[in-house]
């Protein structure tokens, strides 16, 4: 069971990177919009979970994309908080039980479910596009970028999440 | 001792997110100011080789299109070489400029600093600071080359400087980005004495050692005085379409060596 974990949890960090890097930023969608959808991998990791290890995982998960993407250390800054901001929005969204050990996430509903994928997504979409630009004149353009990448990231995200539903925590 | 000790250990998520964050941090606000990092970019052997797989199947897409186009361009190469008189491709003359063609495996343009990968590297003999062009216009300069590959700062990069003039005239500007639209430029410091019409066009400058003059770049879409009103900012509309490149070609100029060294020697007596 625990080797299984770390077997599919690997499969999806090498699935999430090569589709990130291969298919989603080259969409380019609209002349600008190329979602992140490798939020994805911070919404399906265990809930009970070795927390540096999880840092560390989010911190590489960016740092392998920006790598390939040639945006240094704006997805490893968006992945490493992410990994770090998740308890906090986990329990805003799902409320202080989801700490207990029988929960998972057949016990929530949709909407919790979506609520929790869109606090990660616009956590991810406001550090990525601030420190991409980190200029207070451009704030309008940083703006339309977070809002518009953010429904188009939130609307796949949700696609894919629901095409590779999981069986198990 | 033991109390430090058990307070790190106590709070070591949080030490390392603050580690990890401020590695991060110098990384992102060096990228604003300073070269791309040598270490980390898309040229590197594995970064360019699943990247130039990638690249492999996607150009079938495109292939009678981009057929088209170089058709185009060696026409009008081959207009250009039968009205200069001589019909012979191979000059025995040294030549300035040599050129070395490359393919695109990576283009991006939607993030306000911009660097499209290469299919030539060290190999090739693409080295940093040449110049990148396409069949219509300046594409970039080489920042970095691995063995196989290297990466081009892009026009649409905010640290892109590219010496830049109105074709014909002697008034030079430099050439900059200003991140919201990929298809139009900006070209600032022409001075107000210039005369200005909508729909000239602009060409790469003479006062660069990277490339050679008369280079198209673009259309001018529309023209202001800046605040102080001693020179024209002027929007440009790019020849080239910065989402569709496929073939690029690397200048690499003879004198370029020659140029530097005699500047630095002047700098070093001043």
């Amino acid at each position: 069971m625990r080797n299984n974990i770390v077997f599919l949890n690997g499969i999806r960090f090498l699935f999430l990177v090569l589709a990130q890097v291969l298919i989603f930023n080259e969409l380019n969608f609209m002349g600008f919009i190329n979602p992140m959808i490798y939020v994805l991998f911070f919404y399906w990791y265990p809930i009970r979970t070795n927390r540096p290890l999880f840092l560390l995982l989010g911190f590489l998960i960016g740092l392998i994309i920006d790598i390939f993407s040639d945006t240094l250390a704006l997805n490893a800054l968006a992945g490493l908080t992410l990994a770090f901001a998740r308890p906090v929005i986990m329990r805003f969204c799902f409320g202080a039980n989801y700490e207990f050990q029988g929960f998972t996430f057949k016990n929530t509903t949709r909407i919790q479910r979506i609520t929790f994928l869109l606090f990660l997504v616009l956590l991810q979409h406001v550090i990525f596009f601030t420190f991409e630009i980190l200029s207070f004149s451009h704030i309008v353009l940083i703006l339309k970028k977070i809002l518009f990448t953010g429904i188009i990231t939130l609307f796949l995200s949700v696609l894919l999440s629901s095409l590779f539903a999981r069986e198990y925590d | 001792m033991q109390r430090i000790i058990n307070f790190i250990l106590h709070y070591r998520d949080a030490f390392l997110y603050v580690l990890l964050l401020v590695f991060c941090l110098v990384l992102t606000i060096r990228s604003h100011s300073y070269h791309q990092s040598k270490f980390f970019n898309s040229s590197k052997s594995i970064t360019g080789g699943v990247l130039s797989i990638k690249t492999g199947i996607n150009d079938y897409f495109g292939l009678s299109e981009e057929n088209e186009r170089l058709a185009e361009e060696n026409t009008r190469l081959r207009f250009l070489l039968f009205n200069s008189g001589k019909t012979d491709i191979a000059t025995k003359e040294e030549p300035l400029f040599e050129v070395i063609h490359a393919r695109v495996v990576k283009n991006m343009y939607a993030s306000p600093r911009n660097y499209i990968t290469i299919n030539k590297g060290g190999t090739d003999s693409v080295e940093q600071d040449m110049g990148v062009i396409t069949p219509f216009g300046i594409l970039g300069i080489v920042e970095n080359t691995s063995k196989n590959y290297a990466t081009v700062q892009s026009i649409l990069n905010t640290k892109s400087n590219i010496n830049a003039k109105i074709k014909n005239t002697n008034y030079f500007g430099s050439l900059k980005w200003d991140a919201k639209d990929y298809k139009v430029v900006q070209l600032v410091d022409i001075p107000r004495s210039a005369t200005i019409t909508v729909g000239d066009t602009i060409s790469t400058g003479a006062m660069s050692s990277i490339f050679p003059e008369d280079i198209p770049i673009g259309v001018i879409k529309k023209y202001d005085l800046n605040q102080n009103q001693s020179s024209y900012d002027i929007e440009i509309d790019l020849f080239n379409d910065m989402a569709n490149i496929k073939n690029v070609y690397v200048i690499r100029s003879k004198d370029r060596k020659e140029i530097l060294e005699l500047q630095k020697k002047t700098e070093n007596e001043e």
